[in-house]
């Protein structure tokens, strides 16, 4: 009996889980425009009003939107666009055109792309017709055509705006900041970007029409601030089904935010990157290993999430080669300290391998020199080395030089993790005069 | 040519005429019949339900051409709210050009085709309506009549249903029998045969595959003249209102206001034939009422009206009696091919009573205004006795149908000496009107633009680019005016708020105005090249100097010329300058190359009534090509005496022409230069209060302070008006009491220049993590130590560790590193290489050591 409730216990439970994983899962990946903003009410502010100037009042208006990636730009200009469309007069009223540097690569894609989000009447389809110079003509028409009170305004989203300042004569910015700065329709051009001297990049006749105005999110939180958004993170929201479990579930995030490893944890994580995107990431990790059998998450999750976070993922390569192979990149690591980082080629390595193989070596095997170069080649392939110039016809393999791409510090941590080293290969890397 | 009169020149007022009927399914108001009221005063025409209308569209010479099914209110349509249905018609040159050859023969010069395609939005806005129109309906056997002169009278013969012609069903056949009848609900028995009932089309092919065409063919086919057959027809039918397809049509067209419309649009778009037009028609009668409408009730007056001197009009309202009606239709099944032959023939003309003494009055004013629109006056002489023949006429028609053919010939010559008198009166047309309608054509679409969604609602058939009007749709909601004294500053200070004046560029302006003047008077050509650093005003002022020109043209004082504008910037390729100039000195399209041949033509040649050309070339730099081919041409063709082209160029940097150009270039751009300098403090602060005359938001210390910012840094206009606009709204923000918003002060100002200007450098690394400003350490490190101001990856990576290390941060791992790194580069604090470098990336500071340091210090 008692079982069987247990078993139904359990059912439901998993029920619960999955919706937490589902939630939380959601809230991680997804950009939501439902998620709190943290620390930007100024900006979002500056540029709410801003929209609702030009939305409202048909004023035209350019900004751009700087911040490091991950500081919730595109989260900004969503949480205002949310916000404007539920105003009632501005939803009917307002055109938005969203743009991506990385996808419209030119001008021409661009106004396609512009002239089919605007549903402009050479529109066919989900085709546009008309070459490129007709296809500019009939936009900047129609643009030209509107006035400050009467034409529907239009919000133009450029994500990457740096990629559209390198288009061919910056055609496209410098009618968009034209059009924004003269009585035509009224524009709001927003920019976002992660480059700080976007400015710079310019041409002097599009930067005199753009209005400078710049909106910088620098996500300036402490750790305290840090630890909020954390707990806010990982909370479930009141509308869950069940309050027990949401309860529960609550308190044991709150646990988690008092607890000593976790703070360390998370004050490690908060010192490489204020990155909300990094933290979602150590929080979804952490979240799949929530079970039936583990339902809650624990301070040990986030810890070994942080550890896969932090990895270094060179080291795990050094840690799946073979000893020939390992026992190459430490005559590497000798060859650099011996004539100071200058390249080496495979023969050097190989003089340095026999060396150590005939005077020291009991546990490994002489290779011959094409088993020895398979393996050379297969380092270059993972990319632990790297030759100096383009791999020509002319050149012999052997004599092809070539650099490492691993650092000393990086070479004796892998080592030491390395599953049965042999020791007298551990001898020779600490020291290559240790056969001596 | 037909000409006919759109809006272009006169702003009309629409109004209606009766009392609304509500209509109790549909919830709106419809109402019998419109008045359109000319500006001025002096004309007014009356258009009914159930008459054929003329409809703006694209091409002024063919307006669309359509029959009036219902006028109605709408309320939900903000702007316009008169609305109307239309059954459309199809002129030959909008049948896409790939199904022409359907129709098996030359089509006559005013054939229309009636427009079978439910799909096609028939609603439109009601102030699109131009005028009336006749139009006649043929028998299939019938041949359109060829001697007849009057343009005004299109013909219907076929229909076209996409697909193919099919000769008019008997039931449309009916319909157009019908004298034009008010109420569209009225249905009228379908008692008319037509003897071409069901016999064979004039479509060679039936069946023939749909494909949606590319615009481009379309747009290609529009170019090509339709052919100006004269038809030959003895017989000709009246038109009337046709209320059954009103009625099929109307259950489709409920539901478009709002995104629907778009959706329409769209499925039309698709279909790309789909034009209906407005019957052409003979405009311009003032208070033109249905002839037919009229019926019997004008004859008695039709005698008095015909010997009456021609100011005298007689006036008939012509609310159609309901009584009417079985007469009516008892007389179009007796004589259904004559009943409108006059009167289609001649259009009708009625005065309502009021108005007589008013326009008896005001015809000597209309008289004075020839000038302005010489042909509409004449045209409207030529009509008032037309209508009166043709009243008498229909007079005769309705009671004895016998006497009609012996009416019919005086009629005919009559109106063909009013045609005749209508053409003379059309070639003298002086060259400069057609091209001042052309000129004036942004205005009337400014003008449409307030009655919104009409344009997309009447042109609903875009099948080529060229029908597509580049629009985007206009705001649901009205603009809201500013509010307070900070609002009203900010909309003066936005760059676009043109001022009346514009101060500090007097010596500037009367330069290029006496230039572009002793050019016009002279009636000769020139260059001229003006450079000078953004924001300086330099493209303003060259357009307050055509303005001005412009005005003084009107006034008669400068010769009439044609300004064209060009901007380097707004094009895709420098060869698309000719496409541009081409298309807007003459409508026409065409590749580069060719329009270049047909510039050079147009220039080189001798034309018979050249008016100058001033050509305005804006950011001319853009326009450089290897072979500067562009400049030369355009630098060339003002030096040719025919050509009298003034080019106006427009470029950042004094010395292009000697820097950029080649010597055969530069020598012909001439040494008429002029540049503009950077603004001074001063001048800023004098454009500044220039703009704030009547409007006291700002602090005098404060507009002097931002003033003399700006002038020291770039003199840049926009920028001074940018930042005093930012201002603004720093004030505004700051204050939180909204009602007294208070002064713009100079604290404000600063913190605005501050927002603007301060590099935002310091602060992104105040604000980066620990290992990131750790990071930046170790690069200052390993600069000092190696002395170069740019170090590997690896080296830095070892300080980093180092540093770690010191400060009792946990050991950062090479990939973790990595990251930081890549971040500081992505925000270009650091200038770093490609990734995949790895270890051996090179990496730069891209801030000066001094700021990192600065903000590395607490």
């Amino acid at each position: 009996m008692s079982s069987r409730k247990s078993k139904s216990n359990n059912l439901i439970h998993a029920e619960y889980l999955s919706q937490v994983q589902r939630i939380l899962r959601e809230r991680f990946c997804h950009q939501s425009p439902h998620s709190n903003l943290f620390g930007v009410q100024v900006q979002y502010k500056h540029l709410i009003e801003l929209l609702k100037r030009t939305a409202i009042h048909g004023e035209s208006n350019s900004v751009l939107i700087i911040g490091p990636r991950g500081s919730g730009k595109t989260m900004l200009i969503n949480h205002a666009l949310k916000e404007l469309m539920e105003v009632e007069e501005v939803s009917e009223n307002v055109l938005q055109v969203h743009l991506n540097g990385l996808l419209q690569i030119n001008d021409k894609i661009a106004l396609k792309e512009i002239t089919r989000q605007l549903n402009l009447e050479n529109v066919v389809g989900d085709k546009v017709f008309g070459s490129f110079a007709e296809n500019l003509s009939f936009l900047l028409e129609a643009l030209k055509r509107g006035d400050r009170s009467s034409s529907c305004p239009v919000i133009f989203i450029l994500d990457e705006f740096d990629l559209f300042a390198h288009h061919k004569n910056q055609t496209l910015l410098y009618n968009l900041f034209d059009i924004s700065q003269s009585a035509q329709t009224p524009l709001a051009v927003i920019g976002l970007t992660c480059r700080l001297d976007i400015l710079e990049l310019l041409e002097k006749r599009v930067k005199s029409r753009f209005s400078h105005r710049q909106i910088h999110l620098m996500n300036s939180f402490g750790f305290p601030q840090y630890l909020k958004i954390f707990k806010e993170q990982l909370s479930l929201p009141a509308e869950f089904p069940d309050k027990i479990f949401t309860e529960k579930w609550n308190e044991n995030v709150q646990c988690l935010t008092e607890d000593r490893s976790v703070r360390e944890v998370l004050q490690k994580h908060f010192n490489v990157s204020k990155n909300l995107r990094s933290l979602h990431m150590l929080l979804m990790l952490a979240l799949n290993r929530v079970t039936t059998s583990h339902p809650f998450v624990t301070a040990a999750d986030l810890m070994e999430a942080n550890q896969l976070c932090s990895m270094d993922s060179k080291a795990n390569i050094v840690h799946g080669l073979s000893v020939l192979e390992i026992c190459l990149i430490i005559a590497m690591k000798h060859l650099n300290d011996i004539y100071e980082e200058e390249p080496f080629n495979f023969q050097m390595v190989y003089n340095e391998f026999q060396k150590f193989v005939q005077r020291k070596a009991h546990s490994v095997y002489n290779f011959e020199k094409p088993v020895v170069m398979k393996a050379f080649e297969h380092l270059q392939q993972l990319e632990l080395i790297r030759p100096m110039e383009r791999t020509s016809v002319n050149t012999q393999r052997e004599y092809q030089l070539m650099k490492l791409l691993l650092d000393n510090t990086q070479i004796m941590n892998a080592l030491q993790k390395y599953p049965n080293c042999p020791t007298d290969v551990r001898q020779w890397a600490t020291s290559s005069l240790s056969w001596l | 040519m037909a000409y006919y009169p759109t809006r272009l020149k006169t702003r009309q007022t629409y109004s209606w005429v009766g009392k609304p009927l509500l209509d109790h399914e549909l919830r709106y108001h419809t109402y019998k019949e419109m008045s359109v009221k000319i500006e001025g005063g002096l004309t007014e025409i009356h258009i009914q339900v159930g008459q054929f209308v003329l409809i703006e569209g694209d091409d002024d010479e063919n307006p669309y051409v359509a029959k009036l099914v219902e006028l109605f209110e709408d309320d939900s349509e903000p702007h316009s709210k008169k609305r109307a249905r239309v059954q459309w018609f199809i002129r030959f040159c909008e049948v896409p050009v790939s199904k022409r050859h359907l129709l098996g023969r030359k089509p006559a010069a005013q054939e229309i085709f009636w427009y079978d395609y439910p799909a096609c939005n028939s609603n439109i806005s009601a102030e699109t309506i131009i005028d009336h129109v006749q139009v006649v309906a043929l028998g299939p056997d019938e041949v359109i009549p060829v001697d007849l002169k009057n343009e005004q009278t299109l013909f219907v013969k076929l229909s076209w249903n996409e697909k193919t012609f099919r000769p008019l069903s008997p039931e449309l056949f009916a319909e157009f029998d019908q004298p034009q009848e008010g109420s569209p609900r009225c249905q009228k028995p379908v008692g008319a045969k037509t003897k071409g009932l069901g016999s064979p089309t004039w479509t060679t092919a039936e069946h023939v595959i749909k494909r949606i065409e590319s615009r481009h063919s379309n747009s290609k086919s529009r170019r090509t003249p339709s052919h100006p057959v004269t038809p030959k027809a003895k017989k000709r039918l009246e038109l009337s209102s046709n209320t059954r397809i009103s009625q099929q049509n109307s259950g489709a067209l409920l539901d478009s206001p709002g995104r629907s419309k778009r959706k329409v649009a769209f499925s039309e778009i698709t279909s790309p034939t789909k034009r209906s037009q407005p019957d052409g028609l003979h405009t311009s009668s003032p208070a033109l009422k249905a002839p037919q409408k009229t019926g019997e009730i004008q004859s008695s007056c039709a005698k008095e009206d015909k010997k009456a001197s021609p100011d005298c009009h007689r006036i008939l309202r012509t609310r159609v009696p309901a009584l009417k009606t079985t007469e009516i239709s008892e007389e179009r099944t007796l004589t259904p091919l004559r009943g409108g032959r006059k009167s289609s023939a001649v259009p009708s003309m009625v005065l309502k009573p009021e108005n007589i003494k008013k326009r008896e009055t005001e015809e000597p004013e209309a008289q004075d205004e020839t000038t302005s629109t010489p042909h509409r006056i004449r045209r409207k002489n030529s009509l008032l006795t037309m209508n009166r023949i043709r009243q008498q006429l229909r007079f005769l028609g309705n009671s004895k149908s016998d006497q009609e053919d012996d009416e019919f010939l005086p009629a005919a010559e009559i109106s063909d000496s009013g045609s005749e008198e209508e053409e003379t009166s059309t070639p003298p047309l002086p060259r400069r009107t057609s091209s001042r309608v052309s000129k004036n054509l942004c205005s009337s679409v400014k003008s449409s633009f307030q009655t919104p969604s009409q344009t997309p609602q009447k042109t609903p058939k875009p099948s080529t680019p060229r029908h597509a009007t580049p629009q985007i749709r206009s705001r649901n909601l009205a603009a809201q005016e500013p509010a307070s004294m900070l609002e009203e500053a900010r909309l003066r200070l936005h760059v676009s708020a043109v001022p009346e004046s514009l101060p500090c560029r007097e010596l500037e302006f009367q330069n290029i105005y006496n230039f572009v003047e002793s050019k016009l008077l002279d009636r000769s050509g020139g260059c001229m090249y003006i450079s000078g650093v953004p924001g300086t005003g330099k493209t303003a002022t060259v357009h307050e100097v055509v303005r001005c020109l412009q005005q003084a043209a009107q006034a008669n004082d400068v010769p009439p010329f044609q300004y064209i504008e060009v901007n380097g910037m707004k094009l895709t390729e420098p060869h698309q300058v000719y496409v541009q100039i081409l298309q807007k000195l003459t409508g026409q399209k065409a590749t580069a190359n060719h329009a270049a041949e047909l510039l050079a033509k147009r220039f080189l040649t001798r034309r018979s009534s050249p008016e100058t050309t001033v050509l305005l070339v804006d950011e001319l730099d853009l326009l450089w090509t290897q072979k500067q081919d562009v400049m030369y041409n355009l630098f060339d063709w003002p030096t040719h005496r025919e050509a009298r082209l003034v080019v106006l160029t427009i470029a950042n940097t004094m010395d292009l022409p000697e820097r950029i150009m080649m010597n055969r270039v530069s020598s012909r751009l001439g040494l008429t230069r002029m540049s503009f300098q950077p603004y001074t403090h001063s001048q800023l602060q004098q454009i500044l209060v220039c703009r704030l005359k009547h409007v006291k938001a700002f602090e005098d210390d404060a507009i002097q302070l931002v003033a003399r910012k700006v002038a020291a840094l770039s003199g840049d206009a926009r920028r001074c008006l940018d930042i005093c606009r930012r201002a603004t709204e720093i004030c505004e923000f700051s204050c939180q009491k909204p009602d007294s918003p208070g002064l713009v002060t100079v604290a404000h100002l600063l913190q605005a220049v501050d927002e603007m200007f301060s590099s935002s450098y310091i602060t992104a690394i105040k604000n980066s993590s620990v290992l990131e400003q750790s990071f930046l350490r170790a690069i200052l490190a390993e600069f000092r130590r190696s002395g170069l101001e740019e170090a590997t990856f690896q080296q830095v990576y070892s300080q980093h560790v180092a540093l770690c290390r010191m400060e009792g941060l946990p050991y950062p791992t090479m990939s973790e590193t990595m990251a930081v790194c890549s971040h500081l580069g992505s925000c270009r604090l650091l200038l770093v290489e490609p990734s995949r470098n790895d270890l051996l990336l090179r990496v730069r500071l891209n801030v000066s050591q001094d700021d990192v340091l600065y903000a590395l210090k607490d």
